[in-house]
């Protein structure tokens, strides 16, 4: 006896002021309005948060995880952008 | 990249406990295999609701009635991360419930006994409660991401579900001797059920080994039922409850608990549907999925509306 299915939404949480929304989970929901209010009873029943994105999955764009070594290959090679890379010496402070 | 070269990266990820992921390349068998365990671990969150909402209405007081309420939230909230973590998979949520209505996929055991006093559901705190925390606990390292994740997060909110089960036994044993007598009555119907609950023996387990290869379950079933009774003796103790096994006493050489075997006629039989609710239990579920669906057509149909308004 299935039915049709509502559209799957991403939730996205902010846990307090000065963080970022993380992803929590999913949910489904016949729109906008009421997948908040579901994340809210199902993502924040224990005061997780204060503010809910939710995004319908359907228009998330990812990255091919087939490609991931030659998309992300060009910060592989590049070891200079960290700090450690660089010799300073040892009586060196504030730095 | 060849299916051989793609099982190897498979394999080497697990070995070196890199979790999977959803768009990840991972063996059919894997991915079936995880949607037989998520899908059957969902329907046992949401069958699991059944005994307990039963007495929502009827709990002692006001402080009991609100924890129950809460808690019964909660398995329904564990429900749908869990089902969440099967459409990751590409399973269909709505094809799963009907597996589970129609026989095809199970739940739990455990939810086929009837919850017939207030101990019991005590009691289900503790003990049912409690065996589903020591395989849950295990299975926040699973590894596939999605149920890992979901799994930390059903292990957080669930500690105080034991915890209030335990309390409310507590208040029952220090009562009057028939409050008493009613948590040791709930405590003798619903042990070996809780030992159920680890599964087949794994020597009989059919999916033991793979899964345990695979690391989708961490502990083999007769690992996980141990460390429970390892951990409810001193429990229940404390509570002045005697648990109903003659054999039940402490090995000094293994540095565990002895246990008697347990009734596998009995197991199979509540697992093949023959147990005291089964029928009761599918039933409750079919009828809460069609009487709700007016509500799911009339929530489509104002979505449909308020679009319309909007985009007019």
């Amino acid at each position: 006896m299935s039915t049709t299915q509502w559209p799957l939404w991403e939730v996205f949480i902010r846990s307090k002021q000065g963080l970022n929304h993380k992803h929590v989970g999913s949910l489904r929901a016949p729109d906008a309005t009421l997948a908040l209010e579901n994340a809210r009873d199902v993502y924040t029943r224990r005061s997780e948060g204060i503010s809910i994105w939710v995004v319908e999955s359907a228009n998330i764009h990812a990255t091919d995880i087939d490609d991931a070594d030659s998309f992300f290959e060009p910060s592989d090679t590049k070891i200079y952008r960290h700090p450690t890379f660089y010799e300073v010496p040892d009586g060196v402070k504030h730095m | 990249m060849t299916q051989a070269e793609q099982e190897r990266r498979f394999l080497d990820k697990i070995d070196r406990e890199i979790k999977i992921e959803p768009n990840d390349w991972m063996p059919d068998e894997y991915r079936q295999t995880l949607i037989r365990q998520i899908s059957q671990h969902a329907h046992s969150e949401i069958v699991g609701m059944l005994p307990e909402g039963n007495w929502i209405t009827r709990a002692p007081n006001l402080r009991r009635k609100a924890v129950l309420l809460a808690k019964v939230q909660d398995e329904a909230g564990h429900g749908l991360y869990l089902y969440s973590a099967t459409e990751t998979l590409g399973a269909d949520r709505e094809q799963l419930m009907d597996d589970m209505h129609s026989g095809k996929a199970k739940y739990s055991s455990i939810f086929n006994y009837p919850a017939l006093t207030w101990a019991d559901i005590g009691t289900i705190g503790w003990l049912v409660d409690g065996a589903a925390i020591m395989n849950q606990v295990a299975l926040c390292r699973t590894s596939y991401g999605p149920y890992a994740r979901a799994m930390v997060k059903i292990c957080k909110e669930e500690s105080f579900h034991q915890r209030q089960g335990y309390e409310s036994l507590m208040k029952l044993c220090n009562g009057t001797p028939q409050q008493k007598a009613m948590a040791q009555d709930a405590m003798n119907r619903f042990w070996w059920p809780a030992l159920m609950m680890f599964g087949p023996s794994d020597a009989e387990s059919t999916h033991s080994d793979q899964s345990i290869k695979w690391k989708i379950k961490r502990f083999t079933n007769d690992e996980l039922r141990q460390s429970f009774v390892d951990a409810t003796v001193s429990q229940a103790e404390i509570l002045g409850l005697t648990i109903p096994d003659p054999n039940l006493k402490w090995n000094e050489e293994r540095g565990h608990y002895d246990f008697s075997e347990i009734n596998w006629e009995e197991f199979w039989q509540v697992v093949k549907g023959n147990g005291p609710c089964n029928k009761e239990r599918i039933a409750a579920r079919l009828k809460a999925k069609q009487e709700g669906l007016w509500v799911r057509e009339a929530a489509n149909a104002f979505a449909k509306k308020r679009a319309m308004k909007k985009s007019a």
